[in-house]
């Protein structure tokens, strides 16, 4: 069976597990779509990474269906472990096995394999092949075992935290890897902190809060739907003050020196510039700040703690 | 089986790297055993009290059969362990079982490795010897071959059992060393069990290296099949392997 036939790459109905006292996954569904990028966002301890090793057969479920490739990880992780790429959080390499050594080595675990010197020059690691592990600095690390994620050609490659350690360049750099792996026909399960990563990467996102989904939806929709204000924001120079009581959607107008900041909802900054106009304002810097997937995250957040 | 080839060459060549591990492998027994004989010679002796101790030949001959045990408890106390520990320890193993090595196999091949080393080590050792001080070769080389193959498998059921139930690298290198040194000194590789106390001789008789060094002298030095040794050291291997798969852990 192929991913890509419309079928679900990975579908989850009511997952649960516990580690002693603490509830790690509650009551966790999803579906990931074959051919998609779809990330995992949530706090420290959201069970994220329980979730998806759970779901590469690494761990026990106490509790639920779950199904990836059409398989059982649990009973039929032999036959799925060939087809699903890992990069894990927590783990290491021998520190005197060489780059080289660990791409062929693991390459030669799986049935199907890329040529590691491909991988080596796709990952930047040009020039460090015969470098050992524990001489790598954490970017070339975190880069390597995202090469070794991929060299068994999965179907679905999971990748827990995968530019923690990476430098901006390199991080822009293993997302644009990321498309690419995408492009071939391979699916993605991104687990993340950093919501620049999942926005920008990410086809849907499933936010994960103590242990369940909070949401699933696209960025765009994420963001859509939990962040409803919007900020305008512009500079006046002149001494007086501006008031624009009476414009439609207005929460909060702000003043810090010259420095004007306007809260509200709806379509604000046509409101603001028409205000203005009428006062015969014409700030050069007059904005409108795009919410991000980071507002709706924090506001999604402060939903539940409030 | 290609994982397994594969997996013991490349644990073959990093046990090759890592030079704590030639030490204990190579180096020290090496280094113990030409003490050992350089102090005591190999001439055989005259006064009966000295022909009991040494069982009729001389110390050289005595210890060219207990060395031969000792790599290999070196290999099963210390290098095992160690190396299970701190691959659990570091996520080596998480690694390794995600890219789908099953436990078999991981333990396999250091099982594989560690016994390539302890035959190296020992022949090493018997060449050595032989050239050196002219010590005698076995008696029945078909019994100290079976008495070797007795050694390697209970050394290596007992490192891997050492390895599954450390808790952490520390832990695995102090229990390690310590069974290694208590072993070392009373189980035939230091003085002749014949001058032990016989509070020593009794303690020496629950540990591993003390029937396998049976097993092996007995075969070496032309006493026969040491049954009871054998049996116990089999013993050893059987109870190893079945708390090994109860106790073994990858994280």
């Amino acid at each position: 069976m192929n991913a890509n036939d419309g079928e679900a790459a990975v579908s989850v109905r009511s997952l649960a597990k516990r580690y002693g006292d603490v509830q790690a996954v509650r009551d966790v569904s999803l579906e990931v779509r074959g051919g998609e990028i779809f990330g995992i966002l949530g706090a420290n301890g959201s069970g994220k990474t329980t979730t998806i090793e759970i779901l590469q057969g690494l761990r026990k479920p106490d509790g639920g269906e779950l199904r990836v490739l059409g398989l059982d990880p649990q009973t039929q992780r032999d036959q799925l472990r060939h087809r699903i790429g890992s990069q894990l959080q927590e783990s290491a390499l021998p520190d005197r096995l060489r780059v080289w050594e660990a791409l062929d080595l693991f390459g030669a675990l799986s049935p199907r394999s890329r040529d590691w010197a491909e991988l080596v020059r796709e990952w930047g690691l040009e020039g460090k092949e015969r470098a050992a592990f524990g001489n790598l600095s954490g970017g070339q690390r975190q880069r390597l075992f995202v090469a070794l994620a991929l060299v068994n050609e999965p179907e679905i490659v999971f990748l827990d935290e995968m530019t923690t350690g990476l430098d901006p360049a390199g991080r822009h750099a293993a997302w644009d890897l990321v498309r690419d792996v995408r492009r071939r026909g391979t699916t993605v399960v991104l687990v993340t902190h950093f919501m620049d990563e999942a926005e920008e990467l990410c086809d849907r996102i499933a936010v994960f809060r103590r242990g369940e989904v909070a949401a699933i939806d696209s960025p765009a929709g994420l963001v859509q739907r939990y962040v409803n204000s919007s900020t305008v924001r512009f500079t006046y120079e002149g001494g007086d003050t501006i008031s624009l009581d009476g414009c439609p959607g207005l929460r909060e107008l702000r003043r810090e020196g010259t420095q004007f900041t306007v809260s509200g909802e709806g379509p604000l900054l046509a409101h603001v510039a028409s205000r203005l106009a009428q006062a015969a304002v014409y700030p050069a810097d007059l904005r409108v700040e795009r919410a991000t997937l980071e507002q709706a995250y924090l506001q999604m957040a402060g939903e539940v703690d409030a | 089986m290609k994982a397994l080839r594969k997996l013991t060459w490349v644990e073959m060549k990093l046990f090759f790297r890592e030079p704590l591990a030639l030490i204990i492998a190579f180096a020290f027994p090496f280094f113990m055993f030409f003490v050992l004989v350089g102090v005591f010679g190999n001439e055989a002796e005259s006064d009966p009290e000295d022909i009991e101790v040494w069982r009729g030949g001389g110390p050289a001959d005595y210890y060219v059969s207990t060395y031969v045990g000792l790599v290999m408890a070196a290999a099963g106390l210390v290098t095992l362990p160690l190396r299970i520990a701190d691959y659990r320890e570091r996520g080596v193993l998480r690694r390794y079982r995600a890219a789908g090595v099953s436990a078999p196999v991981m333990l396999g091949s250091q099982v594989l490795v560690a016994a390539g080393m302890s035959v190296i080590a020992a022949v090493g050792i018997v060449v050595l010897s032989t050239t050196l001080y002219d010590t005698v070769l076995p008696e029945s080389w078909p019994l100290v071959i079976a008495g070797a193959v007795i050694g390697l498998l209970t050394f290596a059921a007992f490192g891997v059992l050492l390895g599954a139930i450390a808790p952490s690298v520390r832990a695995a290198q102090g229990l390690g060393f310590s069974l290694f040194f208590v072993m070392l000194m009373i189980s035939g590789s230091g003085p002749p069990r014949e001058v032990l106390t016989s509070s020593m001789r009794a303690f020496s008789n629950i540990l591993p290296l003390t029937h396998v060094n049976l097993v092996l002298q007995d075969a070496w030095l032309g006493f026969g099949w040491n049954w009871v040794a054998a049996a116990v050291a089999a013993g050893f291997f059987a109870a190893s392997v079945v708390l090994s798969l109860r106790f073994f852990r990858w994280e």
